[in-house]
């Protein structure tokens, strides 16, 4: 769901429907009772390919430990402006 | 989808996946559907969850019933909006008890064959206009009373879904108490028809948080699953304080003569309720049980050609579509 112009889409949630129209009306009638949306895209729960949940330790490892990544692991710069 | 990956068989334990469901909840934190959890947690909120979503559906008969009669064509824009909210609410609810593991043809089948309970409150007729500022005042109070704390349940998907729900339930709350505003600035026979109302509708909305707590064998572990996060006798204590300066305003007297503001506690003293009454709605004996499951019954049954049809345009599309598919290659 696009809330409005400008933003991106976010989950709003599930629902069932036989084909793709019905779902986009049924996610309008859903979701958009109060005009929360100017867009809606709808996805089979079949074609969402997902990361291992069991496995995120491993997956997710590459940015642990890296700090440095962040603009706030620089700190002899704290005290000056505009940077 | 496999939804349930993470999840052992019955009867089997892992010990690590036990270890992180005790994490999750010591720290407060969420528990996904890909998290394992224990059978007695699942079965509980695929429990609470689907009768929640049925009350929600059953919800929309007792209302329903006034749409074509409420007085004015603004009362019926307002009634209709609600009706939908509550069909809203009774599908977020649906797709939240879905990711437990059942599917949503068994909860229909379990509600229309009455195998499944929902909320006794709605087993209450509704024959007087007055009734639908009553239901939004208590009912839809009570239940926002309730339902405010289960948007920090453990159960990730059942918190999110609340937490709609909450948005959207306020205005309900809201226009009841003044469809009974309004008829109580109204003529006499409009304020007795107000306080009337009140009076039927006050000790069963009380009665919506359950037994009391000596009495509610699974509160307990409920509220160590960090489902619960209140006991039912301090959510209608609760309630209770809310609706005494509540009914000031209105101008109608709660038909409760022990009500009484208790300084030493800080709450309002109330009377005992009759939960025999509750017990026996709860057991089907209400004034309106049988009716809501039937008419629940014929709308789903009546509604199969629409189900059937819709399937049959959506395979024959996809049909032509794998036809054309094949010819463009």
């Amino acid at each position: 769901m696009r809330s409005s112009r400008g933003l991106s889409h976010v989950h709003a949630g599930s629902l069932h429907a036989p084909d793709e129209t019905m779902a986009v009306r049924n996610a309008r009638d859903l979701y958009t009772r109060r005009a929360e949306g100017v867009s809606i895209w709808v996805v089979p729960a079949s074609a969402i390919t997902a990361s291992d949940p069991d496995a995120r330790g491993a997956f997710f490892e590459s940015p642990q430990g890296k700090e440095y990544r962040h603009a706030t692991y620089y700190t002899e710069s704290d005290a000056v402006p505009h940077l | 989808m496999s939804v349930r990956a993470a999840n052992t068989d019955e009867g089997t334990v892992d010990e690590a996946g036990a270890a992180r469901f005790a994490e999750l909840l010591a720290n407060e934190q969420r528990v996904e559907p890909t998290d394992w959890m224990p059978e007695g947690y699942r079965k509980t909120l695929i429990r609470q969850i689907s009768q929640h979503a049925h009350s929600e559906i059953i919800g929309m008969q007792p209302e329903g019933n006034w749409i074509t009669r409420a007085p004015s064509l603004k009362r019926k824009a307002i009634l209709m909006a609600k009706v939908q909210d509550e069909a809203g609410h009774g599908l977020y609810l649906y797709s939240a008890a879905q990711t437990l593991g059942i599917d949503r043809e068994t909860m229909f089948d379990q509600l229309i064959t009455g195998a499944a309970k929902y909320s006794s409150i709605f087993n209450y007729p509704t024959p007087t206009w007055a009734d639908m500022g009553s239901i939004g005042w208590l009912v839809d109070g009570a239940a926002i009373c309730n339902q405010v704390p289960l948007c920090r349940a453990s159960y990730g998907p059942y918190g999110r879904a609340m937490v709609r729900i909450c948005k959207e339930e306020s205005f309900h709350q809201r226009q009841g108490f003044e469809i009974l505003l309004h008829l109580m600035r109204g003529t006499e026979a409009q304020r007795a028809m107000a306080q009337e109302s009140v009076n039927r509708w006050y000790a069963p909305a009380l009665m919506m948080f359950g037994p009391p707590d000596d009495d509610s064998p699974n509160s307990r572990q409920s509220m160590a699953w960090n489902i619960k996060r209140f006991s039912n006798d301090d959510l209608r204590q609760r309630f209770v304080d809310m609706l005494v300066p509540q009914a000031e305003i209105l101008g109608v007297t709660l038909p409760d003569p022990h009500i009484k503001w208790n300084e030493e506690r800080g709450h309002f003293d109330f009377g005992d309720l009759d939960w025999t009454e509750f017990h026996e709605v709860l057991a089907g004996n209400g004034p309106a049980n049988t009716i809501r499951v039937a008419r629940r019954r014929e709308a789903h049954e009546d509604g199969a050609w629409v189900r059937e049809a819709a399937r049959a345009y959506a395979d024959a599309r996809a049909a032509e579509a794998g036809a054309s598919q094949k010819i463009a290659s």
